[in-house]
């Protein structure tokens, strides 16, 4: 069943809130050096599908395994790149702070930050354009350059799997065509990145596969096949309503003495 | 003045250093608790040890030794626990389950040492002020010592808060930021979390006799709050804290020494009076932060004004000889005159027209005001600016309405070389759009009659 090549490979899962659904058995593979989109309605269980590969919701059931191992074992692999939002911007940090903490996890408790670990971040900032930004607080970005500080932690990582959640939320044009040549750089070199977008426009243009989702997988496959009017009308249009209702009909039932 | 302010050093010096062990102990990791935006759970810690403390009490019989250090830690972490557990399963907020932690603990706590009270010595009153003042007479032998107690507790608390915050920085550092990314780094945010709490509980545990809890709940949150105000380094954020803490214990002890004379009270509650202190220096810290603080805002937004009105003093003179060909200017040189044109109040003319002679840019004779050289050059490059604007504003479409406005705000910003660059960009580099010469950047315009 496990297969080391296959960067994430999730079977069955399914994640609670209080006993309702958020996700409801979801199931797909990723293949080696692709860009997959994952898109789907609001509420649809985009960022908790991210937090339950990585452990930090708990699953009700299912499994997941990052190049066929389980989570806590190739941890160091995976790169994560959360909402902007969900980190305070008005912490007493500065760029290069935040940067360096991609590198926390290698460093290990106890550990202390060196002078090649905080080069590494420097670069890291070179790398998506804000370079000069370094000593900054971080409460002087703009939101552009918070998420190239969020990518650039996650570069500096140099994982072989890039878990991001909307990083192309509320961001410039320059910083969105930085990000998708980021990604671009990052799956010649052979890398995995699994990205949350919203923007249906540009999916076609991003990514090379899709994973439709609204609390189940509707579709997944690549793009040209996957990305159609019609599969888009069974993620965002009426038909969930059918299993929406029945999750609403187990809630009240659960309600009841 | 050791002799004025009666102090001896066996015991007001013993008093003096247990408050500072118990103020820097206590903000070390107060920091955390205030970037975590967590700062109730120090109150709520120090305030839910005390059923932990009275439980120990009754077992033991006893105020000091592990047992209550241990029943102390229980609460603190029980505190944390049920907060959380509150916070799920009631669906509130964090605060709101904190709120409802911490006052059934403390109750509990109360109604356990009143129990206590009855068979040994355990003053409900000392919980919340606590007796600084007894810390020196409260001693144990140790090879041949006569020792403060207390003191030496804190002393031990201190260091170990030291040790906690210098060991685990980074660890605190990123489960504080970004506890999703502690947690898949490999460092289990929750784990980070309780180990601060038992800390916070340790800290509130050794202060509680000596400083009592306003003070300690005070010290866990207003230090590092008035630091946060002073810096943008965490690490700094941290030292600046500890200082503050100091301080405020050393002006709370001086204080309590001093202000019952002046006011003729008996005595005053020396952990009340550090307290109150470090509320002043946390209200001086508000006011005078240079980059959040409100009387350090108002002082800038008067100095830009100023120059404003300093340079726009200059800039009108300068039109005023432009127009009338003469170099001295006394038909309209009173000063409700300028001040009607400058829409600015007299007092602050006054005051524009003085720094500007001062500086010598401009003469003054009665009610005559005449540029000098150094002046008129000045003026000149403010026009040239003002006037270079007005015609780039023109071609980047801005209606002729409004162009002179806008080149009034931007005239006071603009540097050599964005007039140079602004220069350039201009078809014609001699006449503004209302058709008044825009002087160079070298030759400013000799007057006609000189």
């Amino acid at each position: 069943m496990s297969n080391p090549a296959i960067p994430l490979s999730i079977q069955d899962l399914t994640v609670a809130w209080h006993r309702r659904p958020v996700i409801w058995d979801v199931e797909f593979d990723v293949s080696p050096g692709r860009l997959v989109g994952i898109v789907g309605p609001n509420g649809a269980g985009k960022s908790t599908l991210l937090k339950a590969v990585m452990d930090l919701v708990p699953k009700a059931s299912g499994r997941v395994e990052i190049f066929g191992q389980p989570w806590h074992a190739a941890r160091h692999r995976v790169g994560y790149v959360p909402q902007r939002e969900s980190v305070d911007w008005d912490f007493p940090v500065s760029v290069l702070d935040v940067v360096t903490m991609g590198l926390y996890g290698q460093i290990g408790w106890f550990g202390r930050v060196r002078r090649r670990h905080r080069e590494a971040a420097r670069r890291a900032l070179e790398q998506v354009g804000i370079g000069e930004l370094a000593d900054r607080q971080i409460s002087q970005l703009s939101g552009g350059q918070q998420q190239r500080t969020f990518l650039a932690r996650a570069l500096v990582q140099e994982a072989d799997l890039y878990l991001m959640d909307e990083p192309f939320a509320a961001v410039d044009a320059a910083t969105e065509q930085a990000i998708v040549e980021i990604l671009r750089s990052m799956r010649a070199a052979g890398r995995t990145a699994v990205v949350i977008h919203h923007d249906l426009h540009t999916v076609p243009d991003y990514f090379d596969s899709v994973v439709l989702l609204n609390m189940r997988v509707v579709a997944e496959g690549p793009t040209q096949e996957v990305f159609t009017r019609e599969n888009l009308e069974r993620t965002y249009g009426g038909r969930l309503t059918l299993l929406e209702e029945a999750t609403e009909a187990l809630r009240r039932r659960e309600q009841r003495l | 003045m050791t002799d004025a302010l009666s102090w001896t050093w066996h015991y007001d010096g013993v008093i003096l250093l247990t408050g500072i062990l118990c103020a820097v102990a206590a903000s070390l990791p107060g920091n955390f608790l205030v970037l975590r935006r967590t700062s109730l759970l120090g109150d709520a810690v120090s305030h839910a040890v005390l059923p932990g403390i009275a439980a120990a009490f009754l077992l033991t019989h006893s105020r000091t030794g592990p047992i209550l250090f241990a029943g102390a830690v229980v609460a603190g972490l029980l505190t944390a626990l049920l907060t959380e557990l509150i916070r799920d399963i009631g669906s509130v907020d964090e605060g709101a389950s904190t709120g409802v932690v911490f006052t059934t603990l403390f109750a509990a706590g109360l109604v356990l040492i009143v129990q206590a009270a009855d068979s040994v010595d355990l003053d409900p009153g000392c919980v919340l002020y606590g007796a600084l003042e007894d810390s020196p007479l409260q001693t144990f032998r140790m090879g041949g010592l006569e020792l403060p107690r207390v003191t030496l507790t804190l002393a031990a608390v201190l260091l170990l808060n030291l040790v906690f915050v210098l060991l685990f920085f980074k660890e605190l550092l990123i489960s504080s930021f970004d506890p999703g990314l502690a947690t898949t780094g490999g460092y289990n945010a929750r784990l980070v979390h309780y180990l601060l709490m038992v800390i916070v509980a340790i800290t509130a545990v050794a202060s509680f006799e000596a400083a009592g809890n306003i003070l300690v709940v005070a010290m866990f949150i207003v230090p590092p709050s008035a630091a946060l105000l002073l810096t943008t380094r965490l690490s700094h954020m941290i030292w600046i804290s500890a200082g503050i803490a100091a301080t405020a214990a050393v002006m709370g002890h001086f204080s309590a020494l001093i202000l019952p004379r002046w006011a003729g009270y008996r005595s005053i509650s020396t952990a009340g009076m550090m307290t109150l202190c470090v509320g002043l220096l946390f209200l001086a810290a508000a006011l005078l932060s240079p980059s959040a603080g409100v009387l350090t805002g108002w002082v800038r937004r008067v100095r830009l004004s100023l120059r404003i009105l300093c340079e726009d003093l200059l800039a009108l003179l300068y039109r005023i000889e432009e127009r009338s060909g003469a170099r001295e200017i006394s038909t309209i040189a009173s000063v409700e005159e300028l001040s009607r044109k400058l829409l600015c109040g007299r007092r602050m003319l006054i005051v524009a027209g003085w720094i500007q002679a001062r500086q010598g840019r401009l003469t003054r004779e009665g009610d005559i005001l005449k540029l000098t050289d150094t002046g008129r050059r000045e003026a000149a490059l403010l026009v040239r600016s003002h006037r270079l604007w007005e015609s780039y504003l023109v071609t980047e479409g801005v209606g002729r309405g409004r162009i002179h406005r806008q080149a009034e705000t931007l005239e006071h910003y603009t540097s050599e070389g964005l007039r140079s660059r602004l220069d350039t960009g201009l078809p014609d580099g001699t006449l503004d759009p209302h058709g008044s010469p825009i002087p160079g950047e070298h030759d400013f315009r000799s007057p006609p009659d000189a």
